[in-house]
């Protein structure tokens, strides 16, 4: 007997404006399974790295129902929403926002020296470092960010997100700064992550060429979306 | 730590910025501490050189050059007063005299012409070598001794007041017969003669070869009743020495020869007020003063230029401190990126702050520790600055 696929996030009725913005968003209804690698398209100003920003707890919900990995987000102070993000969300950006004055092994560990939840301890080198060996920049540990390629750059950003070992992994146009062969590889390395670890990624992107890879595609334009005149 | 450890990075990376922050820093706290304690040291050295210098004869004129030539060396010399007037001084009973004749100078230090009584006046003590013995010799003092790199048995030449005036006086070479212990007051900087060879400095007393038995007849002038007269071919003796000492002669009543002040040394009060009642009638030219009236009296004009500078320092800092106010601003306003990736990767709002005041805190700390080794680094120079300053 196979366990049924349950889902990790939940949305009814969200909603969410900026407090002194003229954009807002609906989304009626959405649920993303555990394990499952979802991609987010839609037009640009649709909402899609709002709705990460959502799931992720960095801003908080206006109104409706958000169940992140069984936390009710909407019920959630600034303090507690934090907390949850440490614990169980990984993140990678498009402009990959690694530390110039930090060397890439400081920029993996970088949310071990900026959260007092996280203890930094051997183990964590050790796996930072078997992160980057798998990501193929163990010999660029000791190098500053600037010192870097795009692709490599991008794999940092990813040794980052996964070094905190995160169930839910979040990446907002991880392959809009790279050429075709680094878009592929990187994208590679996250769904091996989800693959190995279980976990579930949900990843905006604008390249409809990368959609294959993806368990399911969630169009931004079946949503409320607007910018007020 | 983690803080500080990225903190420190941070600052590392960014040196141009963090140097500048720092040397901003160091100069608003270092300015105003150092002038502050280097004015206080200076006070209580000159009151404590002036307190233990009861009385000094000289010239009327200005007391203050009078007492910062006689205390400190300065460069200016008073006018002088003759060498008798010490000796009146002694005749009274009143009081042990101390010559003093400081015009003349070798390699940039004063050299004094005194008396045995003034070192053991200032409780000099010799480290090395002996006190002065026979004309022509000096002491030392400590500050004199390192930075020349002189000791017992070297020789040190005057400075000439003029190297292009033809008929001026020929420099002396003088021995060194001792280095004094260091005392961390003027002394150390100074070089130590017996008034006699001071003289001799400026040319009133010299030696030279023997007219009579001259081989080179060109050395006779003339000749007038048996009384020899040598003319300028006359070998004149740079240096004294064993060989030539007997030669050295002065010309004139030595009485008359110059000194630049004489310091009196009271046997008690009652002594000290009656010969200060020698000296009171306005028709005298001399005055016997009190250093210490007189250095307090410019020490209140030095505090009222240090609160000119306060002021000026207080105005300064505050600009400066809002410049780097403005920069802090600034520079957070450019990392509000990393602020804000920061904010996802799940930092709160307190460890942001903990970690730009472990990067101001740095830059404080250095900043502090280099005012702290400035600051005690201009007060290990005081007395040699405040000589600079005098001189």
């Amino acid at each position: 007997m196979t366990d049924a696929p349950h889902p990790i996030i939940t949305i009814e009725q969200l909603a969410f404006q900026y407090p002194d913005g003229d954009f807002h968003l609906h989304i009626p209804e959405l649920q993303i399974d555990a394990g499952t690698k979802a991609a987010i398209i839609g037009p640009s100003g649709s909402g899609k790295t709002t709705l990460i920003n959502l799931l992720a707890g960095i801003v908080p919900v206006s109104g409706g129902r958000l169940r992140v990995h069984g936390a009710s987000l909407e019920r959630l102070g600034d303090a507690e929403r934090r907390r949850f993000r440490i614990a169980n969300i990984g993140f990678v950006f498009q402009d990959f926002a690694l530390l110039d004055y930090l060397t890439i092994l400081d920029n993996i560990l970088h949310p071990y020296r900026i959260n007092r939840a996280l203890d930094l301890t051997p183990q964590v080198r050790e796996h930072a470092a078997c992160l980057a060996a798998l990501m193929g920049i163990a010999d660029k540990l000791k190098r500053r960010a600037h010192h870097l390629s795009q692709g490599e750059k991008q794999r940092a950003a990813i040794c980052r997100a996964l070094v905190t070992r995160p169930p839910l992994l979040f990446a907002d146009e991880p392959t809009g700064n790279l050429d075709p062969t680094n878009k592929s590889r990187i994208l590679q390395h996250l769904f091996q992550y989800v693959d190995e670890a279980g976990a579930t990624l949900v990843a905006v992107t604008h390249d409809h060429g990368l959609l294959s890879g993806f368990d399911r595609v969630i169009d931004f334009q079946a949503f409320d979306h607007s910018q007020r005149a | 730590m983690h803080s500080l450890y990225v903190a420190w990075q941070y600052l590392r990376f960014h040196k141009a910025r963090t140097v500048v922050l720092i040397a901003a820093l160091t100069l608003i706290t270092c300015l105003p501490l150092a002038v502050h304690l280097l004015v206080r040291a200076s006070e209580a050295q000159m009151l404590d050189r002036s307190r233990a210098t009861p009385l000094i004869l000289g010239q009327k004129g200005s007391a203050l050059d009078l007492v910062m030539n006689t205390l400190y060396f300065a460069s200016t010399p008073p006018e002088t007063l003759a060498m008798r007037e010490a000796d009146r001084i002694d005749d009274t009973g009143f009081a042990v005299a101390i010559p003093i004749y400081n015009r003349y100078t070798a390699r940039g230090f004063p050299i004094v012409g005194t008396t045995l009584d003034y070192l053991s006046f200032r409780q000099l003590e010799v480290a090395a070598g002996r006190m002065l013995a026979v004309l022509g010799e000096c002491v030392l003092g400590a500050t004199v001794a390192d930075q020349l790199g002189l000791g017992p048995g070297d020789a040190l030449m005057s400075t000439p007041e003029n190297p292009f005036d033809l008929a001026g006086v020929y420099p002396l070479k003088m021995h060194v017969a001792g280095v004094l212990k260091p005392r961390h007051t003027p002394d150390d900087r100074a070089v130590f003669v017996d008034v006699k060879t001071a003289w001799v400095i400026e040319g009133l007393g010299h030696g030279h070869e023997d007219v009579a038995t001259a081989r080179d007849p060109q050395v006779v002038l003339t000749e007038q009743d048996g009384k020899l007269v040598a003319s300028a071919k006359i070998v004149q003796y740079t240096e004294i020495t064993p060989n030539n000492i007997d030669s050295f002669h002065f010309h004139g009543d030595t009485g008359q020869f110059p000194l630049t002040s004489v310091i009196a040394v009271p046997r008690d009060d009652k002594s000290a007020t009656l010969l200060r009642g020698r000296y009171l009638p306005e028709t005298s030219p001399l005055r016997l003063i009190e250093p210490l009236g007189v250095v307090q009296a410019l020490l209140q004009n030095v505090f009222k230029v240090q609160r000119v500078l306060n002021i000026i320092f207080a105005v300064v800092s505050v600009a400066m401190l809002l410049t780097i106010i403005l920069i802090i601003a600034l520079s957070l306003r450019l990392r509000q990126a990393e602020i804000e990736t920061m904010y996802k990767l799940g930092c709160s709002r307190l460890k942001m702050a903990e970690l730009v005041a472990a990067e101001l805190g740095v830059i404080v700390v250095v900043s502090l520790a280099l005012t702290a080794g400035l600051t005690g680094l201009a007060l290990h120079w005081q007395t040699a600055l405040m000589q600079q300053f005098l001189s």
